[in-house]
């Protein structure tokens, strides 16, 4: 179908995006690499030296680091689950035909909008905080102890933030494609006598797959490097518990101002990411497949 | 600095001068706390002064803003005129020439006032690299009347053992009354702040002199498992997340019976606009073990110029202004003497107003009980404090507090928590190159 | 609606509808409630919901203290042109994408959005360096910059995912007629696109307005955003909940409204390709 000039001309239109995003890449990446192989303590004063793979060694070998993966993991995993399980009933749910349908999806949607630094901010001093939050008031209010959130159970309160933030990014999506199906279609199957569970299981389910795969695939590229829910909640505690991958990078850029070390750790992330970008590919690229 | 290096900024100073001869903007950065925010609402008073200057403010949280000036500075971004830094930074980048010396302020600055504590906190090789703004060292705060009603009297010096003592006697969970509240949230400058000023009282220390971490030595043990104790039985809950802030919110509201904390808070805590409890707070040194040594901190945020600036007559005009008498006394026409920024000049604390104010001696006293070049009760190689005195240190701290931290939650044992922290400081100082 | 419903049906679903919807939106009910109060009504126990002294106290303080319009100012700046300029690099590159695929085009996609899992922290001094020699620190200018890239491969990718929606054979016919490839894509491409290109516009608007970490970092007094606004106001001395509540309402509160006003525009195009 392309001829060769418009093929020539797709070229020349690509070029800029693809020139500039490989400039992005390649320049700070560069330097990243670059500083990696270097001891260059910021604080140190003295000038980069080379000293090979030892920030490599130091970074995999931290006791932090396979905490840091495993919380990476769960946090992302969560969120997913919470986002997609809740996105699809909410979409069910905001689908039906109800009053006021406009001023809900206004409410639904709003915590997208809020900033991570702020929503992290609010639900920790307002909600969470075992004194003077509202949690802790309802607590009370039902005879019971407080429940220390952010220490007792650190990683399900952030996935808790996070997910909240991502609900309504998730329920859109989907909401626009149960929207898209054929009415007649489900019509059509009520008639055959199959129930709401079975129409759900195969018609709606199927015709959501596409949808589901998109917010996975979006939520995931943005979840892994989630990092200001962390610092502003639980500076990555108690202990590790809380420590993704980034924050270790973080801790080790920006609290031990180790350039090499935080690059080394850098890079590492990157890969890693690539990893779990490569996987979510085959996976999207599959379903994404016209 | 060499003479090549002051004569080419006088030259570029100069230059800067002839280009901008109107007005030069100095952008200031600084931390959110209560006494830099009224310093920023009496710019005018500075500008009024100095119409050829006009002032940007910077005013980030604490841990934001040590983010931003560390990475300027070390990278020589240029991007501040002015920064506000803590005896921590100060010995390190002093020793690394990246500040500007302030031994040439004018005559009527009074440099010998500053008081000696501080003062040397912020010199490195004679030079004095950043100007106190406040200064602080750490002591109780006590509810009067829930001590009275205790029936025990807090003495002027109490030791750990009394602290226990109280806190007990005066923990009421039922009424949201907790003996104690301590910091615990995980931090260098957090829970690790209090915990090895606590720890110098233990006879604890960081490294021995051959930069060996200590956290598998008996003294911090001790130390620990006291905290733990204290925090669990008559601490509030959250505690783990609770820092200064948190603390302060606490003792305000009247939930904590003590509270060992910057010297600071005083001015806090007795105010009647914020605090429900301002007339019934009580004043007493932190606590000793009998060992020589009392758990309080010294700590200073300073004003400093990075070096390299070109503005540099023009900042030390500001900082001058900022950490001058002039400013006390006006502050004190403003908000009252309790509010002036405290713990920097002799003058201050000869002053018989300020004498009236309540916590001013027990401040006085508490800043004085500080030395930072012999922190501990053995003989250690570094200085500070609460805080070792080495860019390694935050970062080591940092994981540690986070290792306490965990300790305070329930979610790890405090032998689980020491071994970890002996682990991982081991490993930075080896890679840092400390431990051979 | 084709389907009849019976109104008692109607009716529990819209009170479940609400109160779910109400349950979500409840944190930042809150925070605008809190932001009216004094500190001390900010902590009352039990709290007080309504009957409160109402008082806009807190926001006479946060203006005193910074100025809110100079970090507004610098946040529509960046967000806005970030996302304009992300747009022109974007539609002709998806375009292409689109329209001419080659082999390697999922490949060149999949790569451009594995650029943005590169963890920033690990790059900050690297960049800053970057910004030092070019004079761009805090300088808008920088921060547009770095936006742009930053959120450039969801563009592309929302906009190619949206173009290829589009029949192949409108822009063969047009080309036919003797189109220039600037005029085929200028009209008869873009007005087409409208949806897809507003929602792109929409969202990238507000991932850059939201996008904490750069902003922070690579600004000091001249460029700074609210981000920085809030990072004044997070963990100051003492009772802080109800100017917290104030700061927090006045920099989500732009978006917020904008999103509001446009959200019809931006779920229509939010498809990614989901929806056939």
């Amino acid at each position: 179908m392309a001829t060769a000039h418009a093929r020539g001309a797709a070229r020349v239109m690509l070029s800029p995006a693809v020139v500039l995003l490989l400039l992005w890449m390649i320049v700070p990446l560069g330097m990243t690499i670059w500083f990696s192989f270097q001891r260059y303590g910021l604080l140190s004063g003295m000038p980069p030296e080379w000293t090979g793979l030892t920030n490599y060694r130091y970074f995999l070998t931290d006791p932090a680091f396979f905490t840091s993966i495993k919380n990476t993991l769960t946090l992302v995993g969560g969120v997913l689950a919470i986002t997609v399980v809740g996105g699809i009933l909410l979409a069910l749910l905001l689908d039906q035909p109800f009053w006021g349908q406009g001023v809900v999806r206004v409410l639904v949607i709003a915590p997208f909008f809020v900033m991570p630094t702020v929503s992290a901010l609010v639900w920790k001093n307002m909600f969470m905080n075992p004194v003077n939050g509202l949690f802790a008031w309802v607590a009370k209010l039902f005879g019971a102890q407080p429940f220390d959130f952010l220490a007792q159970a650190p990683m399900f309160s952030i996935i808790l933030i996070v997910a909240w933030q991502w609900l309504p990014f998730a329920t859109l999506i989907l909401l626009t494609a149960l929207q898209s199906l054929d009415s007649e279609q489900l019509e059509a199957a009520e008639m055959d006598g199959a129930g709401w569970l079975s129409r759900f299981g195969h018609i709606m389910l199927p015709h959501l797959t596409r949808a589901i795969t998109v917010v996975i695939l979006i939520q995931t590229i943005f979840l892994l490097s989630t990092f200001a829910e962390i610092l502003v909640t639980t500076n990555g505690g108690p202990g590790t518990a809380t420590t993704n991958l980034t924050y270790l990078v973080y801790a080790q850029s920006l609290l031990q101002f180790d350039v090499g070390g935080g690059a080394a750790g850098g890079i590492v992330a990157v890969i890693l990411a690539n990893i779990v970008a490569i996987f979510l590919m085959r996976m999207i690229g599959k379903n994404l497949e016209a | 600095m060499t003479v090549t290096m002051r004569a080419l900024l006088g030259a570029t100073a100069l230059c800067a001068a002839a280009g901008w001869a109107q007005a030069e903007t100095l952008t200031i950065a600084t931390v959110n706390n209560g006494d830099m925010i009224r310093m920023q609402g009496l710019t005018e008073d500075f500008t009024a002064k100095n119409p050829d200057i006009t002032v940007e403010w910077v005013t980030l949280e604490e841990n934001a803003l040590r983010q931003k000036v560390t990475t300027d500075i070390a990278t020589k971004g240029g991007q501040y005129d002015i920064m506000t830094i803590g005896t921590y930074e100060v010995p390190i980048w002093g020793k690394q020439g990246w500040l500007v010396s302030l031994n040439d302020l004018p005559g009527e600055y009074d440099i010998d006032d500053l008081l000696p504590a501080i003062r040397g906190g912020l010199t490195v090789d004679g030079n004095l690299y950043a100007a106190p703004f406040y200064g602080e060292s750490s002591m109780v705060m006590y509810r009067t009347d829930l001590m009275e009603k205790a029936g025990l009297t807090m003495p002027e010096a109490p030791t750990w053992d009394f602290i226990k003592e109280a806190a007990a006697a005066m923990t009421d969970k039922a009424n949201e009354v907790y003996g104690v509240c301590l910091r615990g949230k995980a931090g260098w400058g957090e829970n690790m702040a209090f915990l090895t000023a606590m720890s110098n009282s233990f006879g604890a220390k960081w490294f021995d002199m051959d930069w060996k971490p200590q956290f598998d030595q008996q003294p911090w043990a001790d130390t620990l498992n006291f905290y733990l104790d204290l925090m669990n039985n008559y601490g509030p809950p959250g505690a783990s997340n609770n820092g200064f802030n948190e603390n302060l919110a606490l003792f305000q509201q009247g939930k904590c019976g003590m509270w060992i904390d910057a010297t600071v808070a005083a001015s806090f805590v007795t105010n009647p606009k914020d605090s429900t409890v301002a007339d019934k707070v009580g004043f007493a040194l932190a606590p000793d073990k009998g060992l020589g040594k009392r758990g309080n901190w010294l700590w200073a945020w300073s004003l400093a110029i990075p070096a390299g600036s070109q503005k540099v007559d023009a900042a030390k005009k500001f900082i001058a202004w900022a950490t001058s008498k002039d400013y006390l006394a006006l502050v004190a026409s403003k908000e009252g003497w309790a509010n002036v920024p405290p713990g920097t000049r002799t003058s201050l604390y000869e002053n018989p107003e300020y004498a009236a104010v309540p916590f001013a001696k027990m401040t006085l006293d508490s800043i004085n009980a500080a030395d930072p070049t012999k922190p501990t009760v053995d003989e250690v190689p570094y200085v500070g404090v609460q805080f070792v005195a080495i860019p390694e240190f935050q970062g080591i701290a940092t994981a540690v507090g986070q290792q306490f931290s965990a300790a305070l939650a329930g979610q790890t044992s405090a032998a689980d928590a020491l071994a970890a922290s002996q682990d991982l400081a081991t490993r930075e100082m080896t890679k840092a190159g400390y431990i051979k | 609606m084709a389907r009849s419903v019976s109104t008692r049906r109607k009716t529990l679903v819209t009170i479940l509808a609400w109160a779910v919807a109400f349950l979500i939106f409840f944190p930042i009910l809150w925070t605008v409630l809190t932001s009216f109060k004094s500190e001390g009504d900010a902590i009352a126990s039990p709290p007080k919901f309504l009957f409160f002294d109402w008082t806009v106290e807190n926001y006479v303080t946060v203006q005193e203290r910074s100025d809110y319009f100079k970090h507004f100012w610098n946040s529509v700046v960046m967000s806005v042109g970030s996302t304009l300029a992300a747009l022109v690099l974007a539609i002709p590159a998806a375009w292409s994408m689109a329209f001419v695929p080659g082999r390697r085009t999922k490949d060149l996609l999949m790569w451009m959005l594995s650029t943005k899992m590169m963890p920033a922290v690990g790059v900050l001094v690297p960049m800053y360096l970057i910004f030092r020699d070019t004079g761009l620190l805090d300088t808008r200018t920088g921060l547009v910059i770095v936006l742009t890239l930053i959120n450039l491969p969801i563009v592309v990718w929302m906009l190619y995912t949206y173009f290829k929606e589009i029949p192949a054979e409108i822009l063969e016919a047009a080309r036919m007629d003797g189109a220039s490839l600037r005029s085929e894509i200028l009209y008869v491409l873009t007005p087409m696109a409208v949806p897809g290109i507003a929602s792109t516009l929409l969202l990238n608007i507000i991932l850059a307005w939201n996008e904490a970490f750069w902003t922070l970092n690579l600004t000091a007094a001249k460029a700074a955003p609210l981000t920085a606004f809030i990072a004044s106001y997070s963990s100051p001395e003492g009772l802080f909940y109800a100017k917290l509540s104030a700061a927090s309402t006045m920099a989500i509160a732009p978006i917020l409204i904008m999103g509001w006003f446009s959200q019809k525009q931006l779920v229509r195009g939010l498809t990614f390709g989901a929806v056939k």
